[in-house]
């Protein structure tokens, strides 16, 4: 029997590009082109003032662990638990949820502001996820 | 909305709570609205105006052999059925229907006829949170807790103290689920779910319904039982995303429900004489607490721990025990409006003597949704 899989994005038009950043190595957001705001998750306007002249570009991919949760039942396909569900606040401003690695699952090891990296890995040849791993140094 | 002008006359839950083997989801519907009516005194063609969520108004009208003039479909999770009630209460003021019935039911537990939740893969959802490994709620309405924990000083002892002190008010409800006491020991030493929370931090699963019927206070006075007035009323919602709230402080939808409501009301929260803050998890009450404006966040961990909202506190919270020990069927809001209205009509298991002013918060979809309704008995 197959193993159970980690549930797969499916990129629509407006997120195409981001899904196409991770796979190329890099963390995509946007930045409005009239107000200046950094958003996420994409979308081809700025949900601040409405502009629908907005950038694409490249985060550092650095950032501090904001809040998480360690899973441990019901454990979801493809993950063996526990598992710690996080979100990062990015240094550009946004949060997103990921995964930590490199890192024990436990609440010693993961402290809140601690300092993370992207890290990025493939799911297959069209999906390559951003998770994240505590900063070197 | 003006205040007072609409009344809640019928009233009541499913025939049984918790598990259910012998009805599917539509009929639990039918049961609660079934008793509502009896207890309203109505008859089925009373009624003109049907709301409720996930199943839809006109599965549920159709069931029930209802020809309405108006219906209210607003699905945002477990706190639809408090939007209902601002819903219903303006269209009832506006003329659109006269008598409005609205239910809830599910069958969480034995999931009979109940169509499991999906997130689509190229939903934003699916795309942003569930790749990460999010599994049902218990995985996700967590979330924030360690960050709140962190920025208004939150201690493990506290937040268990919520789950300690509603089952205090279980044990005096026949119809809870859970009844035996418990301590911060039992809840720190329960299963592991998701840390910061274990098994008994996180609601019920149960089979359950209920049903209210609305109408206009001029023609309330001529139901059978005393009729429970809407004295305010807010609702706003912000993400359906956990990872995209603007802050794990403290929730948006709260701030915007909670101080509408109260500002419609004209009342201060002295005047409050019973509350119900919709517990799916141990830190929903702190967090409504603090966006209500009861206390500052910082104060809502000592408040509980130091018992004001248990049996005699000055405080009386989630007196029917709970989502956590009284029962959850996945979306409790209509659960904390059933014994907000047993309160105000002084016929609660744990009746609060007296009690005039009931407010009843409610949450959905995690915090992408908020509604707040104050009850009053008083005229």
């Amino acid at each position: 029997m197959a193993e159970a899989q980690r549930a797969r994005p499916k990129p629509t038009p407006e997120t195409q590009h981001f899904w196409d950043g991770t796979q190329a190595g890099e963390l995509r957001l946007q930045r409005c082109d009239a107000c200046d705001h950094v958003y996420f998750p994409p979308r081809p306007f700025c949900p601040s003032c409405a502009s629908r002249k907005v950038s694409i570009f490249k985060s550092s991919g650095k950032g501090k662990l904001y809040s998480y949760v360690i899973n441990h039942r019901p454990a979801a396909p493809g993950f063996t638990p526990p598992y710690a569900i996080a979100v990062v606040e990015l240094d550009e401003g946004p949060r997103m949820m990921t995964n930590i690695v490199d890192c024990p699952q436990t609440p010693e090891a993961l402290e809140l502001d601690m300092k993370l990296e992207v890290k990025f890995e493939k799911l297959d040849d069209k999906i390559t996820l951003p998770l994240f791993h505590p900063a070197k140094g | 909305m003006r205040r007072n002008q609409v009344a809640v006359v019928g009233a009541a839950e499913t025939t049984k709570l918790g598990v259910i083997p012998d009805m599917s989801q539509i009929q639990l519907h039918a049961d609660a609205a079934l008793n509502a009516i009896a207890d309203a005194g109505l008859k089925l063609s009373d009624i003109d105006g049907v709301a409720t969520a996930v199943e839809t108004p006109q599965q549920i009208a159709h069931y029930l052999g209802i020809t309405p003039t108006w219906v209210d479909g607003t699905s945002v999770g477990g706190c639809s059925f408090m939007l209902h009630v601002r819903h219903a209460a303006a269209a009832i003021e506006a003329g659109l229907c006269k008598t409005v019935l609205i239910t809830h039911a599910e069958s969480g537990k034995s999931m009979i006829g109940k169509q499991p939740r999906s997130t689509p893969a190229d939903s934003l959802n699916g795309q942003f949170e569930a790749p990460f490994g999010v599994y049902g709620p218990p995985s996700m309405f967590p979330i924030p807790v360690l960050r709140y924990m962190k920025t208004h000083g939150i201690t493990h002892e506290q937040i268990a103290m919520v789950a300690v002190v509603q089952r205090e008010w279980a044990a005096k409800n026949p119809r809870a689920t859970m009844k035996d006491p418990i301590t911060v020991e039992d809840v720190l030493n329960s299963r592991m779910i998701a840390y910061p929370f274990r098994l008994l931090q996180c609601c019920l699963v149960t089979d359950g319904g209920g049903a209210l019927i609305l109408t206009s206070a001029d023609r309330a006075k001529d139901f059978p039982l005393k009729p429970v007035y809407i004295l305010g009323i807010g609702e706003s919602v912000e993400s359906p995303m956990v990872s995209q709230m603007e802050t794990f402080n403290s929730s948006r939808a709260f701030k915007v429900a909670g101080p509408l409501a109260f500002k419609e009301a004209g009342i201060a929260h002295k005047d409050v004489d019973h509350l119900m803050i919709y517990d799916a998890f141990a830190h929903l009450p702190l967090f409504g607490l603090g966006d209500l404006g009861f206390m500052p966040h910082e104060e809502t961990g000592k408040f509980i721990a130091d018992g004001n909202t248990r049996p005699g506190g000055k405080l009386p919270l989630n007196t029917n025990g709970g989502g956590l020990s009284y029962m959850h069927s996945g979306m409790y809001g209509m659960y904390a409006l059933q014994e907000s209205v047993r309160q105000m009509r002084g016929i609660a298991p744990a009746q609060v003597k007296d009690a005039k002013i009931s407010v009843c918060h409610g949450v959905g979809g995690m915090f992408a949704a908020s509604g707040t309704i104050i009850f009053t008995n008083e005229k």
